[in-house]
């Protein structure tokens, strides 16, 4: 399982990143879902977000599931083209799967890499 | 034999859990005086008593099949049913219309629908369908729904041609309560000669649906493709509640660029009953799939490498989405989808097209020959199909009433919902109207008008 040092991690399998803005779901979250086939960002540009309003929808072969913001701020890019490759969430989620950036983004309730990784291994159990 | 399977012992144990003595015991909070209150009920009758009286109330209805010659329409029509269909229905194989979750038991089921689906794209033109929706009101309703989804509540305006089945508008109003829309051109009182291009000035930025009624609800046809060119450069999407029999003559409502395209497919196969259970059907662009409600079943091939069916999506069901789940119809209509399928398959292509030049014959037979009848006549110029508008000299209340004393059901009174039209009624001929019916129908207005 992938869990980059300089991201921080929500309980519900977000990820956001302090330098550039970005958010979108973790390893973890894309190989729980599997097979990822269908994605709806339903934010847009220059909206102002705040933690846990859904960003996006997504489903898989198996499950839906809502994403959820996990920083506050104004959307400053949306990730057009990912409705049109949902299956980039299951290949790159921390690079290519991006989903939203904001501007001045505000982390909620956040985990760093070591306590994501065992939140993680909590539920493995 | 009681049919009550616990035993005394079990009852005890039950009881003494609860922590009551017996059984009166657990209505004690009812109040003695409210126990068994004075119903003023006939004496009760043996089950032998309760049949005759029964089928005796039964035979003073009129039903269209062997008292009354039909020409009521609006909506349900009166089409032969080939006696396939049920043989088909009743089959124990298909008889439930729950939702298939195990592919593995229910290929019979699951290929039906899918048959179905295909069917109801050919025949709309649109790129996938569900199966199914309760009737065509509710299906029309659900694609407002799709549109407010589809514009994640930004958009709050549906613009409703006021010749869209007053029933229909209605039940749209009753599904967008709370969603706060503004509703824009359901104004019965507005002039109805004018074409849907009036609907054009309503439609801004802010409108998420427009719906308009393919033939309309007085029975015209109009092609749509400027209005809905003109929704789309605002952005906005357009449904078409369509008459499935008509589409089989007209031009499809995809090839007029319709979004969605919704109606009542209770033509097809199924009985006009008392007003239901009827089957509304649903069709769209790929690109709203996951707006749509109701079910998709896909084909497939199995690990063997066969032909198969699977449900492929039930993108807003509860079963999917749980707590976040906008729709729950899953398990609805889905043997009356398999009797519009069976009724489909049945005719073929040829046999369709058969039933509506039928349809189209007959009516314009009717339309000639009614007004030629003093102070009767066509009161729309358009082209139509199967149904019109007839101006007759009285209120149509009076002449229907004229009609039924000579056993004909004349038409829909389009005063209860139009209250400039009250000499008007909405004529419906199907095939199953002979010559001799339409003929019989002209003499008696003829009578009527001499009087």
């Amino acid at each position: 399982m992938n869990v980059p040092a300089n991201l921080k991690y929500t309980k519900s399998d977000e990820w956001f990143d302090p330098s550039s803005g970005s958010m979108g779901i973790t390893d973890y979250a894309q190989g729980q879902l599997s097979d990822i086939v269908f994605v709806e960002l339903l934010v847009e540009e220059g909206e102002d977000v705040t933690a846990g309003k859904a960003i996006a929808s997504v489903e898989s072969v198996k499950a839906s599931a809502e994403i959820y913001v996990s920083a506050a701020g104004k959307v400053s890019a949306v990730n057009k083209g990912l409705s049109d490759k949902p299956e980039t969430l299951n290949s790159d989620p921390y690079g290519e799967g991006w989903m939203i950036k904001v501007a001045g983004g505000v982390a909620g309730d956040v985990m760093d890499a070591a306590a994501y990784e065992k939140y993680c291994e909590e539920r493995a159990q | 034999m009681t049919y009550i399977p616990i035993s005394p012992n079990e009852r005890d144990a039950m009881l003494k859990t609860v922590g009551v003595k017996t059984l009166d015991g657990l209505f004690d909070a009812v109040p003695q005086k409210h126990r068994f209150p004075e119903l003023d009920l006939p004496p009760a009758l043996t089950e032998m008593e309760a049949a005759a009286l029964l089928s005796e109330m039964a035979t003073t209805d009129e039903n269209v099949r062997e008292h009354l010659i039909s020409f009521l329409g609006a909506g349900a029509y009166n089409h032969y049913i080939p006696s396939v269909v049920d043989h088909i229905l009743r089959r124990g194989e298909f008889y439930t219309a729950y939702t298939p979750y195990q592919p593995e038991i229910s290929q019979g089921t699951l290929q039906a629908i899918f048959e179905y689906q295909s069917l109801m794209t050919n025949l709309t033109g649109m790129e996938v369908s569900n199966a199914s929706h309760y009737d065509g009101a509710t299906a029309t309703a659900e694609a407002v729904n799709l549109a407010f989804a589809q514009f994640r509540g930004k958009r709050k305006k549906v613009v409703m041609s006021p010749t869209v089945h007053p029933q229909y508008r209605e039940v749209i109003r009753t599904y967008s309560q709370g969603m706060g829309l503004e509703e824009a051109g359901d104004d019965a009182s507005v002039d109805l000669e004018v074409g849907p291009e009036a609907l054009m000035s309503l439609t801004d930025e802010n409108t998420m649906l427009v719906v308009v009624q393919y033939p309309d609800f007085f029975g015209r046809i109009y092609d749509y493709t400027k209005l809905i060119e003109d929704a789309h450069t605002k952005g906005a999407l357009v449904c078409i509640v369509a008459n499935p029999t008509a589409l089989l003559m007209l031009k499809t409502p995809a090839s007029m660029g319709a979004d969605i395209v919704v109606g009542e497919a209770q033509p097809f196969g199924i009985p006009l009953w008392y007003g239901g259970p009827y089957l509304g059907f649903f069709t769209t662009k790929k690109s709203y799939v996951h707006k749509m409600a109701g079910r998709l079943i896909g084909e497939t091939v199995d690990n063997r490498g066969q032909r198969s069916y699977v449900l492929t999506l039930t993108a807003r069901e509860q079963h999917i989405k749980r707590e976040r789940a906008t729709s729950n119809i899953c398990s609805n209509q889905g043997l009356l989808a398999l009797a519009a399928a069976v009724y489909m398959s049945t005719l073929g292509k040829t046999g369709l097209q058969q039933v509506a030049n039928l349809c189209y014959q007959k009516a314009h037979y009717a339309a000639s020959e009614l007004s030629k009848i003093d102070g009767f006549g066509l009161c729309f110029s358009e082209p139509f199909f199967h149904e019109f508008v007839l101006c007759c000299p009285k209120p149509a209340s009076e002449v229907n009433e004229y009609l039924l004393a000579n056993g004909i059901l004349g038409g829909y009174d389009l005063g209860k919902d139009y209250p400039a039209l009250e000499n008007h009624i909405l004529m419906a001929f199907t095939e199953m109207n002979s010559k001799q019916e339409i003929d019989t129908l002209v003499e008696v207005l003829k009578e009527m008008s001499h009087e």
